[in-house]
């Protein structure tokens, strides 16, 4: 029992703390003994996320890098593990302050620091690089006409599928429309294949069927439009919801999926990569945790289409939907940070981060970079993109983001109807506008 | 106050106060006041710091409409508190909660009652069954929970695993909102069982086999010496069980956020992940403030009153009772 309240009693100081915390870091211009020659010292923060090879090496190598062409600064590493970073940064932004030099998503939480006037305004010290980098790239860090961070790593949300059991289903090629695609999970139903892997117990994977259908109907203006407007009410989103209702109902999911997760085991990736499901619709990522979570993954079995059109709607096939990562600066961040993004992020050094596959291309032709095939295939995709939209989930404000989630659950589930999911989502984006 | 420092029998029940006893402590002298607060002054700053100024905070921000950026500005007086009792989803945890408190007082105390009279006997290999039974509550909740979402998981997991090797279906243990809260309640058993077992098996030690006995030769037979006997002297334990079982419920976290992070579709939800999900997910930090200052409320108001009444007599000298006791 003691356990039980403490861990709670732990959980609600983290969240009272966190309010009165003084913050734990990112206060640049730290070090300022002025040495009688040369320049003077400076001392900066570096967050990241990069804890595991290769990015872990290849930050390691650009900071020792910058800091034998420029002996007056030292960089801290401040290297942290995913799940535990966005509480830390969250923690810290409370304080009233960011780190001198962060890495982020972009999007909604990035907006929340930009309106407390956290982070420093690029727009014109980034401006010889943002033309050579894809819009797709910069669309989580452009808004109101100014750039707040540059990118570092973007892809894209496409159906991973096992060819072997669409063959075994008898379907000659990947559907490229809504109608194909229904029709592909009937087959291989009929099959008896699972047609779709879903983690339905960590929400965000469902969220990507209803943004894709919500883009493909509405196209990605309409989206934005009621993103703006706060106003999900919309006969577009209605269809969409409706579309996505009519999948769910087909049960194409496999047993149990309302319990499982990712990357666990029986999760939405190790039923991927045991050949036990047809197709999982997943950002870039997916190859190597279906390797990861399953015992061999699924090799040259595995392929890539991007989400099928929806007739009637207004979006494109080549509309893309993703994310990726980036860096912004602190309000009160050295000169030199911002001379550190710039060395870390510029075209020659991003390049050895793709090479090295710790990022997929954020700048225009970089796709030759890429080593692996199926990636290769997804930064292509991404860089002819039509139009780009960030995961909803991470360009709305955190509250918005999740309700997507929440309702997007609660329709696959067949709690909520189509009706219902867009005035949730509806009523969370209006009082969030408050 | 100072009946925190009359030592070991402050929590007894109240003995006739002789005179003797009287004249043999005279009122603390204030040097030895100024030693007892040097003493608990470590302790004080840190409950103060820890316990008390969080509390202060969470009701102060649960005023405020706030995304945990920037100091919060937008205040909007008890509406957050006004929201959560038109939240479908508060009002799911508020039902949880009965449901879990229903089942642990009508199903696994009374598990743990009759094993604890079991293991009261003399019986073989009752040392190996005590730490056997004993050994989930020393397992740390959230690997308990990793350890079940393993067992529990839908092809994979041993559970189903033994079901098909008996020929049947698979069970549909965290998947289905109409089962996922039995689920949930298996799991809080077998870690909780083995905890109030033992509470019990300390209670029955401090009955007297005397009267067991003394009720056996009158001709009482095993249910009525269990009846008459034993349940009633056993009372201020179970009553103990019952309210460290209520509170545990009201605060129940890490199990349920690993196990099925509340879902499908917030069918095992409970008041501290909903907190957590409104506070460090959708960083409504003001909203999720108004729900741990209402769990902090329900479990107090809890704790006061069943001290207060069912309670009365185990902790009169206690502090609760305002001296009322004495």
């Amino acid at each position: 029992m003691q356990s039980r309240r403490s861990v709670v009693a732990f959980a609600a100081a983290a969240l009272l703390l966190g309010a009165c915390g003084t913050g734990g870091g990112g206060q640049g211009q730290a070090g300022q003994s002025s040495a009688p020659a040369g320049p003077k010292k400076v001392t900066f923060e570096f967050w990241n996320l990069a804890t595991s090879e290769p990015g872990k090496s290849f930050w390691a190598n650009t900071i020792a890098a910058y800091q034998k062409m420029h002996p007056n600064v030292t960089i801290k590493n401040v290297a942290i593990e995913n799940d535990s970073y966005k509480p830390k940064l969250a923690t810290t932004v409370q304080s009233g302050k960011a780190p001198d030099v962060y890495q982020h998503w972009g999007g909604g939480v990035l907006k929340q620091h930009v309106d407390a006037g956290l982070v420093r305004d690029l727009t014109a010290d980034v401006g010889d690089l943002i033309p050579n980098l894809t819009t797709a790239a910069l669309t989580a860090y452009q808004f109101d006409g100014k750039t707040w961070g540059l990118p570092a790593d973007i892809g894209m949300v496409g159906f991973w599928y096992n060819k072997a059991l669409f063959e075994k289903a008898g379907i000659q090629q990947p559907p490229a429309t809504w109608t194909e695609f229904i029709d592909a999970v009937k087959k291989l139903k009929a099959a008896g294949v699972t047609p779709i892997a879903l983690a339905g117990k960590a929400k965000w994977p469902g969220h990507y069927y209803w943004s894709y259908l919500a883009m493909r109907i509405a196209g990605v203006p309409g989206l934005q439009q009621a993103a703006d407007n706060a106003d999900f009410t919309g006969p577009d989103f209605v269809a969409a919801s409706q579309r996505l209702k009519e999948l769910a109902d087909l049960q194409p999911f496999q047993k149990g999926f309302q319990g499982a997760d990712y990357s666990t085991p029986d999760g939405q990736a190790a039923t991927m990569g045991n050949g036990k499901a047809a197709m999982e619709l997943m950002g870039q990522w997916a190859p190597s945790v279906q390797k990861d979570s399953s015992k061999k993954g699924l090799g040259d079995d595995l392929g890539f289409f991007t989400f099928p059109v929806v007739e009637g709607g207004k979006g494109a096939a080549t509309d893309a939907f993703g994310g990726g990562g980036g860096f912004s600066l602190g309000k009160d961040a050295p000169q030199e940070a911002l001379d550190f993004l710039k060395f870390a992020l510029g075209p020659e050094n991003h390049r050895k981060m793709v090479q090295v596959g710790a990022a997929l291309p954020v700048y225009k032709g970089e796709e030759e970079a890429v080593a692996d095939p199926l990636l290769k295939q997804v930064a292509q995709t991404v860089a002819q993109a039509t139009a780009f939209q960030l995961y909803l989930d991470q360009a709305y404000p955190p509250a918005v983001g999740q309700q997507v989630n929440d309702s997007v659950a609660e329709l696959i589930n067949g709690t909520k109807t189509p009706q219902e999911v867009v005035q949730d989502i509806t009523e969370t984006a209006k009082s969030e506008m408050e | 106050m100072t009946k925190t420092f009359t030592g070991p029998d402050a929590r007894r029940p109240a003995l006739p106060a002789s005179p003797s006893r009287r004249r043999r402590r005279p009122a603390a002298p204030r040097g030895r006041f100024l030693t007892a607060f040097a003493f608990v002054l470590p302790a004080l700053v840190l409950f103060v710091l820890l316990v008390l100024a969080p509390i202060l905070i969470a009701a102060y921000l649960s005023l405020y409409r706030w995304n945990g950026v920037g100091p919060p500005t937008n205040f909007i007086g008890l509406d957050n508190y006004l929201r959560a009792f038109r939240h479908q989803i508060f009002l799911g945890d508020l039902r949880n909660l009965l449901i879990i408190v229903a089942l642990s007082l009508l199903v696994q105390l009374p598990i743990s009652l009759g094993l604890a009279l079991l293991l009261n006997r003399k019986i073989r290999g009752r040392a190996f069954y005590r730490v056997m039974f004993f050994a989930p509550y020393v397992i740390s909740e959230a690997i308990t929970a990793v350890l079940f979402s393993l067992i529990l998981s839908p092809e994979s997991g041993m559970a189903n695993q033994l079901l098909s090797a008996f020929g049947m279906e698979g069970w549909p243990w965290l998947s289905d909102p109409d089962t996922v809260m039995i689920s949930l309640f298996l799991v809080i058993t077998w870690k909780y069982f083995g905890f109030h077992m033992i509470i019990y098996m300390a209670g029955l030690q401090g009955i007297p086999k005397e009267l067991t006995e003394a009720a056996s030769i009158d001709g009482a037979n095993p249910w009525n010496v269990f009846r008459h006997v034993t349940l009633p002297l056993l009372a201020p334990t179970i009553r103990i069980s019952v309210f460290l079982s209520v509170i545990g419920a009201i605060q129940l976290f890490d199990l349920v956020w690993i196990l099925t992070g509340g879902g499908p579709s917030h069918a095992s939800e409970t008041l501290a992940v909903t907190m957590y999900d409104y506070g460090f997910r959708r960083t409504q930090i003001g909203y999720a403030s108004a729900i741990s200052v209402l769990m902090f409320l329900l479990a107090l108001v809890f704790a006061l009153g069943y001290q207060r009444t069912v309670m009365r007599r185990d902790v009169q000298g206690a502090l609760t009772t305002m001296g009322g006791g004495r």
